[in-house]
């Protein structure tokens, strides 16, 4: 590789999160930032999108793509990166399956800008008006990009990969993930750049965890004493871990905070809701159904709870008679 | 000309040891029923991973029967136990993912039930009749 290789970072719809975490390398950004050329980072440099557009197709050896895609303005953004770039990094959970923001997907565009604009309570009395596309002024006509009606994964947009996952990914994940491509040490096209086993295998907590679990009673984290020392899941508290890809070194576990499954699910796994609801099936010590009912009450949202982080990379998305908000 | 009517794509899950043979003899017995049914013979409905019904709508069927064997009664002791729990939770998921009731059946139909089988695979055909299609949106 001729010069040091030129890395781009981006960021679609995200909370900011991914680009902290960047940042969180700390002293270790420092030699990231020696050992190559950024060339794009919106976030953190002033480059312009004609600086993109300058360069060779193929001239970036590298973009990270945070955030999961939305409007028309990153979807246009991945591609023109896409074409730029050697090797594409879908870079936190948003990005690799959808994320948070993939939630939205419980709506369409229709019914998220009839509440957001019209019905909420802190817009209801003002007649607020959409946001549209094209708006000519004296001066001209203003743009804005179109919002899709549904948000997706980066690799439902443009060819990905790797994968790093996480929400966000962990400095030690980005790290290794930076020295792979810098020593040309790259795993198979598609791997996800963590670890291939279920968390519960590299948790602390994984010896107090009995070899059957039966739950009589689901609690909710917020409303329990968490004991620290003992496997959450056998106190009845819903620890995804057993069915979500390890790597992150249990770090919500050791904060006393359930897995809630960003890591994704592991290789096998296709569906990660579908997963996730078996999995608390077993667990789940009712034969009756009134009882399952009423023990499910401690998991009142089952797609914000076992979808938290993959609802646009589920199989089904979502049937067209998804309801209206409010 | 008139439209042709809607005809219900219907996946069932039947497990070998009571529904498959109960559905079985319904067909020797030729009795006669929708046939917009396709059966899936598993060794038990604790078999069905929920990622299966989701992979029958995805390619096509507008619902999804689960069949098993009479509780205390499944062959393999608790599978169907299982199934209740399993099928209790994804019909709470598929509802808030806008799915209507109805399009995820389960029904305890014992190896002798061959008229409860007929039965209520001509009841769910008629009530996936009235509900139309299932239109999956993949918001292209
Ligand atoms: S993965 Fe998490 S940290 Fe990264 S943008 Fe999404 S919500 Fe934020
Ligand atoms: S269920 Fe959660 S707390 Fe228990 S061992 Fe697995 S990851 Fe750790």
């Amino acid at each position: 590789m001729a010069g040091k290789p030129k890395v781009a970072f981006y960021w679609c719809a995200s909370c900011g999160g991914c680009e902290e975490a960047v940042v969180d390398l700390a002293e270790g950004v420092l030699d990231v930032v020696a050992a190559v050329d950024i060339v794009f980072w919106p976030v953190a440099l002033d480059f312009k999108v004609t600086d993109v557009e300058a360069l060779p197709d193929g001239g970036i050896t590298v973009s990270f793509i945070n955030g999961a895609v939305r409007l028309s303005e990153q979807e246009d953004m991945v591609r023109l990166l896409r074409r730029k770039s050697k090797y594409v990094i879908a870079f936190g959970s948003c990005s690799h399956l959808g994320g948070i923001p993939g939630l939205a997907n419980l709506w369409d565009r229709r019914s998220i800008f009839e509440w957001y604009y019209h019905k909420a309570p802190s817009v209801a009395d003002g007649g607020s008006q959409e946001p549209r596309e094209r708006v000519e002024v004296p001066e001209g006509t203003l743009e804005l990009p179109a919002f899709w009606d549904v948000v997706k994964s980066l690799d439902q947009v443009i060819d990905v990969d790797y994968y790093l996952p996480g929400c966000p990914p962990t400095p030690k994940l980005i790290g290794n993930a930076v020295t792979a491509l810098l020593k040309g040490e790259l795993p198979p096209k598609g791997a996800v750049l963590a670890g291939t086993r279920a968390l519960c295998h590299e948790c602390p907590l994984n010896e107090t965890k009995p070899e059957k679990l039966l739950i009589k009673e689901l609690k909710r984290v917020h409303l329990t004493k968490v004991d620290p020392e003992k496997c959450l899941l056998a106190q009845g508290v819903l620890c995804l871990g057993p069915v979500t890809r390890g790597g992150c070194e249990a770090l919500c576990v050791k904060g006393a905070m359930p897995c809630t499954g960003c890591f994704g699910p592991t290789d096998e796994v296709r569906d990660q809701g579908a997963k996730g609801i078996s999995y608390l099936a077993s667990i789940l010590d009712f034969d009756d159904e009134a009882d399952i009912r009423r023990a499910m009450e401690a998991v009142p949202d089952p797609v914000g709870t076992f979808y938290r982080y993959a609802l646009p990379r589920s199989i089904l998305m979502r049937s067209r008679g998804v309801k209206a908000h409010g | 000309m008139r439209k042709p009517e809607f005809e219900p794509r219907i996946v069932a899950f039947v497990c070998n040891w009571c529904t498959y043979i109960a559905a079985d003899a319904a067909g020797v017995a030729r009795s006669r029923y929708a046939s917009n049914v396709r059966l899936i013979r598993t060794m038990c409905s604790g078999r069905v991973d929920p990622q299966f019904v989701l992979t029958a709508f995805e390619k096509g069927a507008d619902g999804v029967l689960l069949c098993g064997c009479h509780p205390r009664d499944c062959h393999y002791s608790s599978g169907n136990y299982k199934t209740l729990r399993r099928y209790t939770l994804l019909k709470k998921m598929l509802s808030q993912m806008g799915f209507e009731e109805g399009r995820l059946r389960l029904e305890w139909i014992s190896a002798s039930e061959a008229e409860k089988f007929r039965r209520v695979v001509e009841d769910m055909t008629e009530q996936v009749r009235r509900l139309g299609p299932l239109d999956l949106d993949g918001g292209d």
